[in-house]
Formats: C-alpha cells, structure tokens, sequence
C-alpha cells in the first residue's frame, strides 16, 4: 500500500474538523433527499453499469470532447461561408464572375486573381488554427486512466472511452477526467484533497468527502459487485452547486457539492480516490462553463465596414449616374455614331434598348468602380498585424527574464483594439500577486519586529522621493523611477531618497519561499534574550500550532513541506520554523512540534494534544485551537482578522461605508481580549493599522489558559451542539465557540505580504495615469481582495468605500430571493446617491461587492444602475465571483458602456470573462495553460500590461488608423479619375489607363509604403509613450479613425482625383504636347495622369509619416521607382501586350517637358492643401504627440530640464487610483492641516 | 487564437506541458535593432522653418516655370479654321447628313488662312474633329493589335466586332471599327500659285511603324463591306507606311482631339495667306460633330495651350502667400511651451 495511506491511517479528520466539511451524512427529517423530479432533475446514471449508457434512453455523450470549429467535410463550407460574410468580398466575387461576360471593361483574370488570393490566404490561416485546436483535443483525450473493466479489475484507458456510470481511480496528482461522485480515498473516512486552480484559479486545496456508505468500497476488488443509481440535476454549468440522490441498497442518500470531483480539477496530497464518471465530455460542468468563444473583431475592422458600406453606397451612386448617363446618350447619341455602326451592335450597346442596355452597364460601372473599395486593404491589413503581432512577440521589454517567456499576439487581429482600451477587468491570484504569502513583520508584546519593507512602502517612499526631487532639484535624474533599478538615485541631500536607496539597492539575500523577515532580533535563536521572551514563546507557539495545516517529510531537502488550505497559514509554518519552532507532524489527535531556542541547541520535540479545532469561516473570522500541553495545561490559541468586519452581525443586512483607519469595534479579536489582556492593545492596534497602510494582510494572535473545569463544562456543550441535526447546528456551534473564545491575552500581530507581482503596483499606477480604469474581479475573499486593493493602490485611505453585500441566510423573510434583490437595489441606490451628492472633486469612491449580491446586480432589471453606480466609483472590486460571473460582468461592462474592455487573467476560471473582453489577455505564468489558450495574447507577468497598452497598443492603433484611412484615400483617389473619364467617352465604360496599371496599383506600386506606415511608424519612441501615458487617450478617445478624419481623408482623396484628372486633361487638352507636333493619344494621357497619381499618393504617405527608417525610404521612394521601370519594362514587351503603353516612357513620354511639368503640377497642389491642414493644426491646434515631437525635436529634454518634468506631470490623467493618487491626496491632506493651522493661529492671535 | 471555450476550459494544461519551457526557451527574442523597432530613423516635423521654407522655395520654382510656360505657349502661333460648316453647298445646308453620304457630289472645297504672325517651320497640319468618341469602350476594342503586326495573324480578329470578317469569312485586314472609320478629309495647301508640300512622312511614332505595323501586312478587304466607313487605303502599300492610318489608330483620349495630318516645311510670313483646297468626306454632321484644320507651329512644350503657364504661376502665386501667411501665424502664435 502507499506510504501516505499509511501515514494517514489513524486520522479521522471529521472527528477534528467543527464545520466545514464534515455534516452528518445521515437523512434526517429536514435533510430529506430532493424530490428530484421534473425538468432539470432527469439524469440517471447507473454507477458500474457503463454499459447501459450507450443506448438510448440513457444515451449520454462520452468524454470525447472536441472544440474545433470544422471538420475535413465542412471546412470548405463553412470556411468560405466565413470569408464572404466580409461583406467587400461578396462585391468581389460578384465582381469576379460578372467579369466572365460581356458586360466587363477589364480581362476576368485581373478580377479573379487577387480575389483567389485574398480569400485562399485568410482561408489557409483558418485551417491552420483549426489544426492546432485538434491537436490540442487529441491530446487531452487521449490521456490515460484507470478504468474499471469489470471483474474487478482497473485498466488504464484513454479519457475519450470514458462513459457515465464507469468507475475510475484517479492517482495523485493526475486529473479527474470527468465529473466523478467520490466514492471512496486512501483515507480511511473518504476524504481527499483537490486542487481547483483551473476551475476557479484558488489555489487552495478543497477538502471533498464521500458518503459514508461507500466508504468501504476500498481497493480495486470491492468494486466488482457495485451497483447503484444516482439521480441527479441535468448537466449545468454551475460550479458550485449540485443536487443529487445516491440510491444503494434500496436507500436513499443525498449527495451535495461536496461528493463531487469536477473534471480539471486535480488531486492533491491524497495517494488514490475511486469514483463513478456522472457527467462526461461535454457535459461536464467545465465544459457547460465554456461559453463559445466569439470570434473577436476589433472597433477599427468593424468600423471599416461601415466606411465600406459608405464607399459602396457611393460606388452605386456613381455607377447609377454612370448608367442613366449611359442610357440617354446610348438612346440619344448612339444613333448617330455611325463609326460605332450602332445598327450591328449586341445588347450592351443597343440603341433602341437603352434601358435594358442601362442595366447592362450598371453592372460594367460597378466592376470598374470597384477601385473605390480596396481589394487589397484586406490582405494589406492581415499582413501588417502579423507584423505588428511579430514586433510584439520579439519585444526583449516584454520577456519574461526567469522564464524566457516571451509576450505572444496570439491573435494579430486585435493590434490596434490595445491602443482603444478603456476598461481593464484583471483577474487577481496569480495575476496581480503571485499567490504567494510572505511572512513579512509581527509586532509582538508591542513591539515591532520586520525592517524590510512590503513593495507598496518601496513604490510609495520611491514615488514621494520623486515627487520631492522632482520640485527641489531640477537637475536631477530624469530617468524614470519605475525604472530605476535603485543604485543611483541623484540627490543626496534629500532622506527620503537615502532611505530608499537604502531599501531598494540591499542585496537581496536568497530567502525562503514564504519567509522575508529580516530582524536580527528574532532569527537564529536571538528571540530568547528580548525583554519579552515569554510573550514571543507564546507568540511563536501559535504560529506553529493554531492551523489545519499537514505536515509532509521533503525527502530532498530533509526538512517538512506544509499543505495548509490557505497560503497565510503555510507562510506562518515556515515562519514558525524559520524562528526554530517547527512543525514535524500531526496525527488525529496530536501536534507535534520541534523546538530550538538556540542553532546551537538540538531541538526539543513537543506534544501538544489537540482537543478542539474551532475552524476559521468567513463569518468568525477566526480559529482556534484547544490544545492540552505536556504539563497538561489546557490552552486556547487563537488568531483572527483584526481589522473589519464584513460580517453580518444580528442585522440581517448590513451596509455601510467604513473610513480607513478601521475603528476598533469592529475588530475580532480586540474584542475579545480579557482586561488584562490588553497590555500591548494600543501599540498592537497601532502597528496593525501601520502594516495595512503597508498593503500587508494582518491577524492578530491572542491565546488564554483554561482551567479543567471551565473546559470540561464547555466541551460537553460543544459536544451537544456538535451532535445537533439540522441547519441549527452551525449556528450552534457559532454560538458555543463563542463562549470560549473570549477573555483572550493579547499576544501581538502578523503581517503577511501577498505577494505582488514584480511591478504591478507601478504597471497600474501608469495605467492609471493613462486613463485606464481597473477593476479587480476575483474568487477570492473580500477581505483578501481589499488588502490587495491596498497593496495595489486600487483602494487607499480616504477613500470611500462602498460594499455591496446581501446575506440572504439570514433574511427571515418567506421569499428570500426577492427580498435580498430589493435589498441590492436599495444599497444601489443609497450609494449611487451619495456618490452623486459628493461635492469634492478630488474625493473618490471604491466599490467593494461579493458574488451574492453580484448576483442580484447582474440580473436585467438591475444592471443598469449597478453598472452607472460602478463607473462612477474610482475603483471596482468584485469578491468571490464565479467564472460565470466573470465573464457577465465583462459583458455587462463592455456592452453597458461601450467601451473597450480588457480582461486579464491566468487561470482556468478567467477563460470565460477572457473570452468575453473585448481583448483577452493570458498570463502564461505557472497555472495552467488554460487562460493563456483563450487569450489574445499572453504576457508572463501583468506588468507587461503596460509596455504591450502604453507602447505596443499606442503605435498600433495609430498605425491601423492611419493606414485604413490612408487606404481609402488613395483608392478614392484613383478610382474616381476612372468616373471623370467615363463621363467624356460617353459613359461608356473605357477607362482611360492600361489594365496593367490598374491591377499594379493596388497590388505593387502603392502597397509597400502603406505596409511600411503599418509596420513601423512610430510618432514617438516607445520611451517618450512611457513616460507620457496621457498620449494613450488618443486610441480611446479614438482621436485618429473618428468620422471627422475618416471623411477628411475621403474629401482629400475626392480633392486629389479631381485635381489630378481636370490638370491633366487640360494640360493635355489637344493642341501638340512635344516639340515635334505628336498629339496626345489616350495612352499619353492615361500614363501621365496614372504618373501623377502614383506620385500624389506616395507623397501624401510621406507627410503622412514621421518617422523614417532606411525601410520607408526605400518603399515609398522605390515604388515612385518601381513605376517608372514598369513603364520602360512594360513599353519593351512586344506590343500585342502593351498595346499603346509600347515604348510610352521611352519615346512619347519621356522626351516631353510637359510630362513632366504635369507630375510636378498635379503632385504638389494635390498634396499642399494636406500640408497646409497640418502646418495650420500644428500651430494653432496641436495634438499631444505633436508637442511632444517638437520638444524632441528642439532637444528641449535636454536643454530644459524643467520644463520636461513639468510636461510630463502634464500628461498624466488625472486619476483617483495608483500611487500617484495616493500622493496627491497626502499632498492635499497636508496642505489642508497647514490651512487649519494657520486659521486656527490667525484666529488666535484676532482673539 | 480562437480556440473555444472547450479547448480553453479543458484540461489542456497538466501534465502536456511539461516539455514547454525549452521550447519557449529556443523562441528567446533576439536583440536587434530592426525587431525592437529602434532602427535609426529621421523624424521629420513641420517645424515653422521648414514650413516657410518649403511654401516658399515651391513658389521659387513655380513661378519661372510658370512664366517660361506661358511664353512658350505665346510663341506657338496657330491657325484654326473649321470648314465643316462652310463646304456644304448653300442648297444642302438642310441635309448635310445626305449631303455627306452622296457619293456623287463634288466635295472639294477652297479655304483661305491668313497667317496672323510669322510661322517658322516645320508647320504641324492638324485635323481636328469635335464630338467625336474615340475613346467609346465598343470603339476603343474593336482592333487587333496581333493582325496588324504579323502577316500570319490575320485571323486574329477577335477584338474586332462587328468589323471582323466579310460576308464569306475572310478576315479584313486591319480589321475593327477603328481602321474602318479612318478619317478622310484631304488638305492641300498654295502659298500664292505655289504649292505647299505637306510632307506627311514621320507623323506617327517610330515604334509604331518599327514594330506595331508589319512591313509584310497588306490590307485585305478593307472597305468591301455593305458600309463604308471612312478613307480606304492602298492594298499595295504595307500597314507601316499608311501614316495616316497609324496616328489615326491611336486612339484620342477625349472627345475634342486633333491628329496629325503632315508638317510644311516652309516658313510662313505673317499676313500671307494660304489657300487650302480640301475634300469634306468624313461624316461629322450625322453626330454634330465639327471639323477643323489647324496650322500650328511648336515650342518645346508643345502646341499653343496656355493652361500649364498659369496653373503654375497660380499655384506658385499662392505658395508665396501661403509662406506669408504661415509667417503672420507663427510670429502671431508661436509655440506655448508651457502646457496645452
């Protein structure tokens, strides 16, 4: 047998634990099984028998699962159904097969080609993903596990065979392969352990029980006469609920979340379970939870559309003009046109059909229109965000150093939707913190111990320093101080910065994981000669002893790995024993503790006896134990929150608005402290609000002696309640700990660092300044979820905080689902009155909500207000939310407001709220690969976040804008001379230039540069977007793809294809245009126009652009050149290819000055109207980035360092959250004591 | 990047991705300028030297080209006369369409063009006709570029609807409405009693005769259908020495154009005056169409057309005020430096 089957054989956990996972498992009268009837409650599952699930009625799907979106057969289909919903390629292809008759005025394969390609290469691209989806479901489904085959026997199959009713035996550490009833464990009493990080992202490990009567089905043979139904709910995507009947031996037993082992989640610290597959594939609860992913377009292609749908509008107008002109002047002029011998004409030019000749044409003018809408702006589009998607992956800035892991545009489609981002919906365990405790300070007897300081004190001090230096000394160090990595920090003159240069430049000794207190006091033993000595022993003590935690031998190292159920516990483990108390083991009814009191000492192994474990829940917010030491003295240990209560106390509702510091009345344990336990209460209550300002999580640690009788007389009641039946018991037992825990000694405090991620608070303090808002939505805690809203700078002091908490238990009322709703109204409305009626423009309000009331707020008739409420609110942190939730809180963000949303996150239970965001942000750190799979991109640590918005999403929306409009442009352009020339050939569809041409000029001659804007342009370095985040509103605002621009570009193209064409023709009107007599035939004119074009457009790029590499030099310049070697290659093919264009450069258009005069002519008054709007908007009206350029540009950073800072505090948002808020508000708070002072003095010296 | 819900919320992490790192490691972002997007660059910017600069060294180039245009252009001196209008018997004026189509009438015609300045040679003779679509798409196709180049493609008439064949099927040659239609207006010219010699060699390009028109290819059954276009051409003479039918195959870009007839070589005296005897053949007066012949000399810009000229000098003109004014503005408003 396994060595932990052993280990653990004598614990019966549920002989310890008080609540949570051990209720009788009995029926009682008002525990009766669910009726289970009717819809919803239908599913059958016979357990063993997985053979009557594969016929009908009982048919369920097996485990196969499958999330690919073709198959070999549809692919073609539905691929293609795909590519011609973009609406532009359904023109295209009507385009293409008209252009097969008659009616065509250019050859079908110059309509075919490109539309072949545009349509083949998206479709290969399609393919592609399509094909690593399966592989990744191929994977997944043949992953292999035991399996009862009958006989009693377990053989190993792939996941895909699974089917309900098979009994499976999961090992340690493997997956559930589908959705299991827990039978039976290695531990005695049936329970295991189970880690849900991809279904919730807690990493905690859950404790799940089975019934009792299955607890004897242990080892592979008892399973080989099993047989039982289990009725249950029908497959739902709720995670956290299930109803359900396990039927034995003509008994019925209820079975209830606890039972279940969800597919994806894993087991943990338990060697083997056995259990029967109820819901499979996709019918698993993960799987239900998996809502569809939407195929993501961004606003900019969306937008797009609608310009195609203007262009298109525009495109039939001018053909129906083209076409009626066509029709009167067929009907009228054709008659007479005897060189057109109109008597032998077919229908496209029948005279005496002008109408139905008039149909035909509208057809010739749509296709040759068709110029007006770019083609290639497609394929222009999807080549330049691979590149940009290409540049984002290469970025050396957004590696991971560690890991070597790379940012990922996992999708290029959403480039430029970085650049538009409003809201951010971040996830928070493992994406702003590491999910990692770091025991950091106590205070203990009312003494401080800790020096090193919590991220958000360095960021603080280092932001202040700044701030300071920054109006003291103006020639100081201009470098940024996020970025400074701390060794050169200018000035040192001022303490502050000593202070941090002290903190930030010490080495950082390797530490142990959980453990970064620094004090010499208390490590190595030195604790012992404190004047305290007794009091940190105590202190200690409880550390060690007051938790649930198991202890395991770490055969590598030697020492013990602790699995806790919460990471605060197992960092006050390591903690203990990094101070020499150390935790070696625990059996069922003793802790056994090594203690060193000197390195020099061998360690003292104690017993303590546990009697009672008074569990920690989220109302008592405390736990205890009762333990019996060697002398036989009992104790009470006891730690607990200290700070607030969220908890609802004898009001069945609670709400209010709480200012930080906290008051003491709300504190758990202070109240509890007997009168002479409160010799350290003032300076503990002074510590504990110093290391929450600091961000950290605290509990404070309080004990008392219990005398034998005292004990006995309340074990005995405990007893009773313990053994209580029904839903009283918990109450009960609440009640009953109650009574003990009280006349405590206070011992002191903890601090425990959740652990940022590197940066984070920074990341958000300059989102923040970029005018991004933030709102955190995590499973976790509220009280959790508020210290990292500290530690964040999410939530600081001053701020109002607003909760939004319902707890329906204890409604007394008949209809409790009503009445909790009306209750989350009214705090709506409550709050968002008070946030209306706040006069301070500086004030700023957070709002906190659990899931519950989430709940309410998330339902149709209230949305509304609770969205208008929270955009109001500087901050938005969401508790205990389910993935679910998530996601419809992204919803309701991104639909309610309209903006762009951006949810990040790392865990499984983010892929629903990733999927929703407008862009989907994965952290590929240690979770799984889930989130990341969903996502957009991946990023290895949320501080990324800001270089990929800041940066990556500035030049890329700016890049796609630009580009789009640009596009339209130049083919409005060109298309519309083709409309001017139609109407002097009679409308007769003629254009006036070389098929070539026209094919070259979308494809080849003006196709580089407008990549080459897309790629690379930048309008300032990825440095000054840094340090100047307000230039990110540009993107949300959507400064640059607005309808005022987009019909700008449009009216400038207009402009241009007017000019270029009436200068042409004028200019060669008809008189000789060389010195030796020729007149200009309609090839001339054609290439001189297409000439001037090619020049107009590829000069507005380059006023279009700032910033030239030697690579835009060479697109722009070389395709000016390729044209011309076109010209001079094409005029030497044989002239049944060139036609008239043979020998055009060459002979006819070369040697003649007008030419050439005409290109200069139409090139620069085509394109100063351009120049003159941004010389005028420069001077008059500029634009953030154009100060920024010209401060730049005169080397003004340099020369004036004053002024740079000053612009640079300019350009930050004005902002409510982040650290940069945090000081302002200090700022303000000071200057608002120096005015009270000052009146109170004046009125003092009046007086 | 899609990948669904299911792939996503599946248990695709696990154990699968063990071998995930090194491969992440080998995908280990190369430091180069080029993928860091810091390739050394000029940024340009509109400060207000550069604008001032640029408006006015525009206008610095604009304005002489301008004027050297339009002095070329006066110096072109140009004879127009229509005589569409004037060679119609006083008795057809009614019908010129019949007029025009009668075989039988006499259409010789006498013009006299008095030369208004001197005219220094070669003096370009131009036919010039109004209203006439060129450039119509039916038109414009209706050649073949293949049989008028190879002897042995004279079957090549696939563009040439409806001009293609005869009744029997035999290709014509140069086939299509273009060639049909050739103009045939004749123009010539007495200066007193002695004869101008319109030379009508080199009016067409080289390459057209050189490689476009066979020198083998004769025309065949040209002007043999049930209508008769325009002029008929020399079935003994290959297609490259038919000037006239080259510079008439190019076809004009607009409805108004003129073509080149012949060059005098002979310099014109100012108020000498020639006397044209000319045949009205072709049939402009079915589409109202006008017919003009034009003397017209030439500078190094061309014929007389004085539009270039000015749209330069306007265009310079203005760029000269635009730099003006972009001063005012700048001295007006200069840059705030301290915040906006």
């Amino acid at each position: 047998m396994a060595p932990g089957r052993r280990r653990h054989e004598r614990l019966r956990w549920s002989k310890l634990y008080t609540f949570s996972c051990l209720r009788p498992t009995v029926v009682t009268d008002d525990e009766l099984p669910h009726p289970l009837q009717g819809p919803g409650y239908s599913r059958l599952v016979h357990c063993n028998q997985p053979g009557l699930h594969q016929k009908k009625p009982l048919n369920y799907c097996t485990n196969h699962i499958s999330t690919t979106k073709y198959n070999i057969i549809t692919f073609l289909p539905k691929a293609i159904f795909e590519q011609f919903r973009r609406v532009a390629n359904v023109y295209f292809l009507l385009t293409a097969s008209l252009s097969l008759t008659p009616v065509t005025p250019f050859s079908a394969v110059s309509m075919i080609a490109p539309l072949a390609f545009v349509v083949g290469l998206s479709m290969a691209k399609e393919a592609m993903e399509d094909w690593n989806r399966f592989v990744q479901d191929m994977k997944v489904n043949s992953r292999k596990v035991s399996v009862h085959n009958g006989e009693g026997r377990f053989g190993y199959k792939h996941w895909q065979e699974i089917r309900v009713g098979d009994v499976v035996r999961v090992e340690k550490d493997q997956f559930f392969p589908a959705d299991l009833l827990l039978l039976s464990s290695s531990y005695e009493d049936g329970i295991c352990y189970v880690e849900t990080m991809n279904l919730d992202g807690e990493t905690n490990l859950k404790v799940k029980r089975s019934l009792e009567v299955t607890l004897p089905l242990d080892g592979d043979a008892s399973f080989r006469h099993f047989a039982s139904t289990i009725r249950c709910e029908d497959p739902n995507p709720n995670l956290y609920t299930f109803v359900g009947n396990f039927e034995c031996e003509k008994k019925v037993y209820a079975l209830d979340p606890g039972q279940i082992l969800l597919r994806d989640s894993k087991l943990r610290n338990t060697t083997y379970v056995y259990g029967v597959a109820i819901f499979t594939g996709h019918d698993s609860k993960v799987m239900q939870n998996a809502t569809e992913s939407p195929s993501k377009r961004s606003r900019i292609e969306k937008k797009m559309d609608n310009i195609i749908y203007v262009l298109f509008t525009f495109l039939i107008l001018i053909s129906l003009i083209s076409s009626i002109g066509y029709g009167v002047l067929t009907k009228f002029g054709m008659p007479h046109w005897w060189y057109l011998q109109p008597s032998a004409t077919s229908y496209v030019y029948d005279a005496s059909k002008p109408v139905l000749s008039g149909f035909y044409h509208l057809l010739t003018a749509l296709i040759l229109y068709g110029y007006l809408i770019p083609i290639s702006l497609y394929v222009s589009i999807e080549v330049v965000k691979v590149l940009q998607a290409t540049f984002i992956n290469q970025d050396i800035h957004m590696r991971d150093e560690d890991t070597g892991n790379p940012a990922q545009a996992r999708t290029s489609n959403l480039n430029e939707e970085l650049g538009q981002v409003d809201t951010i919906l971040s996830d928070k365990t493992g994406t702003l913190t590491c999910n990692q405790m770091d025991f950091l300070r106590c205070s203990i007897a009312g003494v401080p111990y800790g020096v090193g300081s919590s991220e958000v004190e360095i960021a603080a001090v280092k932001q202040i320093a700044s701030e300071v230096s920054g109006t003291i000394e103006q020639h100081s160090s201009t470098q940024d101080f996020w970025e400074d990595s701390g060794d050169g920090f200018g000035s040192p003159e001022c303490e502050l910065e000593v202070g941090i240069a002290r903190m930030v430049g010490k080495p950082h000794r390797p530490t142990t994981k959980g453990f970064s207190f620094e004090d010499d006091r208390l490590i190595h033993g030195n604790w012992a000669k404190e004047p305290n000595a007794g009091t940190i022993l105590v202190f200690l003590r409880v550390l060690a002893l007051c938790h649930t935690a198991i202890a395991e031998p770490n055969e590598k190292t030697g020492g013990f790995t602790y699995e806790a159920e919460s990471p605060d516990e197992a960092a006050f483990l390591v903690a203990a024993r990094e101070f020499g108390f150390e935790f070696c083991k625990r059996t069922q009814s003793s802790v056994f503790i090594r203690e060193r009191y000197s390195p020099s000492e061998d360690p003292v192994e104690r017993e303590f006896k546990v009697l009672n474990i008074l569990e920690f829940n989220s109302k008592r917010k405390r736990m205890s134990v009762i333990l019996r030491d060697e002398a036989g003295q009992i104790i009470l240990l006891c730690k607990g929150a200290d700070r607030f209560d969220l908890a609802p106390k004898e009001a069945s509702f609670f709400f209010f608005f709480f200012f930080f510091p906290p008051h003491e009345p709300n504190s758990i344990i202070l109240d509890r402290l007997s009168k002479n336990g409160r010799t350290y209460e003032i300076e503990t209550i002074k510590h504990l609000n110093e290391y929450g300002e600091a961000g950290l999580r605290t509990l404070a640690l309080a004990y008392r002696v219990l005398d034998e009788s005292e004990y006995s007389a309340w074990n005995t009641e405990f007893l009773k309640a313990k053994t209580t039946i029904g839903h009283h018991r918990e109450a009960e037992l609440e009640r009953v700990s109650d009574t003990i825990e009280r006349d405590l000694i206070l011992v002191g405090a903890t601090a425990v660092e959740d652990k940022l991620q590197k940066g984070v608070p920074q990341c958000i303090d300059k989102l923040a300044q970029a005018g991004l808002k933030i709102w955190v939505l995590t499973g976790d805690k509220m009280e959790t979820a508020i210290n990292i809203g500290f530690a964040c700078s999410l939530l600081r002091q001053g701020m109002k905080q607003i909760c939004l908490s319902v707890d329906s238990s204890n409604i007394l009322s008949l209809n409790k689902e009503k009445a909790a709703k009306e209750n989350t109204l009214m705090q709506i409305t409550d709050a968002h009155e008070m946030v209306k009626l706040e006069k301070d423009p500086n004030a700023a309000f957070a709002l906190i909500i659990d899931g519950k009331t989430l709940t309410y707020a998330l339902e149709d008739d209230l949305k509304n207000q609770f969205l208008s409420l929270a955009v109001n609110c500087a901050s938005v942190i969401c508790c205990r939310v389910s993935p679910k939730q998530k996601a419809l809180v992204t919803r309701l963000v991104k639909e309610g407001t309209g903006k762009t949303t951006l949810a990040i996150g790392d865990g499984a239970n983010d892929v629903g709220m990733i999927q929703e965001a407008d862009i989907g942000v994965g952290i590929s750190g240690v979770e799984g690969m889930q989130a990341v799979m969903a996502s957009d991109f991946s990023i290895s640590q949320f501080r990324f976040l800001e270089r990929l918005l800041v940066v990556h999403g500035h030049w890329c929306y700016k890049r796609i804008a630009q580009m789009i409009c640009y596009f339209f442009y130049k083919n409005i352009a060109f298309g519309l001379t083709i409309f001017y020339f139609e109407a002097y050939t009679g409308f007769s569809g003629q254009s006036v230039y070389d098929d070539w041409y026209m094919l070259l000029f979308n494809v080849v001659l003006t196709s580089l540069p407008v990549i080459s804007l897309g790629v690379f342009e930048q309008d300032v370095s990825s440095e000054v977007c840094l340090q100047f985040p307000a230039l990110y509103q540009q993107g949300p605002r959507n400064l640059f793809f607005d309808w005022y621009r987009i019909f700008g570009w449009m009216g400038n193209g207009l402009y241009s294809s007017i000019a270029i064409y009436f200068l042409s023709i004028q200019i060669f009107y008809n008189q000789a245009f060389r010195a030796d007599g020729q007149t200009a035939d309609m090839a001339a004119v054609g290439t001189s126009m297409f000439t001037c074009i090619v020049w107009t457009v590829n000069l507005q790029i380059v006023l279009t652009m700032s910033h030239f590499t030697w690579i835009q030099h060479l697109f722009v310049w070389g395709s000016i050149a390729t044209w011309y070697l076109f010209l001079i290659a094409y005029g030497m093919f044989s002239p049944v290819i060139s036609g008239n264009a043979y020998r055009i450069l060459s002979e006819a258009l070369g040697p003649a000055p007008i030419y050439w005069a005409a290109t200069l002519l139409a090139t620069l008054s085509c394109n100063s109207p351009y120049l003159v709007y941004i010389a005028f908007q420069r001077a008059l009206n500029p634009l953030d980035h154009h100060v920024i350029q010209e401060i730049k540009h005169y080397r003004k950073d340099v020369e004036d360092q004053h002024m740079w800072k000053r612009e640079r505090s300019k350009a930050r948002q004005r902002t409510k959250i982040g650290f940069t808020a945090r000081v302002d508000a200090k700022i303000r708070q000071l200057k608002r004591k120096l005015q009270k002072k000052v009146s109170s003095l004046s009125i003092q010296t009046q007086s | 990047m899609n990948s669904s819900g299911g792939s996503a919320a599946g248990p695709s992490s696990g154990s699968g991705d063990g071998s995930a790192p090194p491969r992440r490691n080998s995908k280990r972002p190369k430091y180069s300028k080029f993928t860091q997007q810091e390739l050394p660059a000029c940024k340009p910017i509109l400060t207000p030297k550069w604008v001032i600069s640029v408006f006015t060294l525009v206008g610095v180039i604009f304005v002489p080209i301008g004027i050297a245009a339009l002095m070329a252009s006066n110096n072109v001196v140009e004879i127009v006369d229509r005589y569409d209008t004037e060679c119609i018997p006083a008795s057809m004026t009614g019908d010129k369409v019949a007029y025009i189509q009668n075989d039988t009438i006499n259409k010789i015609c006498t013009r006299n063009l008095t030369v208004p300045k001197d005219m220094d040679q070669p003096i370009y003779v131009y036919y010039q006709l109004d209203n006439f679509y060129q450039n119509h798409r039916r038109y414009v196709k209706s050649r073949s570029d293949a049989q008028l180049r190879d002897a042995d493609q004279a079957n090549k008439t696939s563009g040439c609807d409806p001009e293609k064949t005869t009744k029997d099927g035999s290709p014509i040659v140069p086939c299509g409405l273009i060639a049909w239609s050739l103009f045939n207006d004749t123009y010539n010219f007495t200066l007193g009693n002695k004869n101008l010699s319109v030379n009508k060699n080199g009016i067409s390009w080289a390459s057209d005769r050189d490689h476009k028109f066979g020198k083998d290819v004769y025309p065949k059954n040209f002007q043999n259908g049930v209508l008769r276009g325009g002029a008929s051409l020399d079935p003994n003479k290959p297609l490259n020495e038919q000037e006239d039918l080259i510079v008439w195959m190019r076809t004009a870009a607009l409805p108004t154009f003129r073509k080149l007839y012949g060059k005098i070589h002979q310099d014109l005296k100012a108020n000498d005056i020639i006397m044209v005897t000319l045949e009205n053949n072709y049939n402009t007066y079915s589409f109202n169409g006008k017919k003009k012949l034009v003397l017209s000399t030439s500078s190094w810009l061309g014929g007389k057309n004085d539009f270039l000229g000015i749209a330069y000098l306007t265009i310079g003109g203005l760029c000269f005020f635009l730099a003006t004014a972009f001063t005012v503005v700048y001295l007006v408003k200069p840059r705030y430096w301290v915040g906006y």
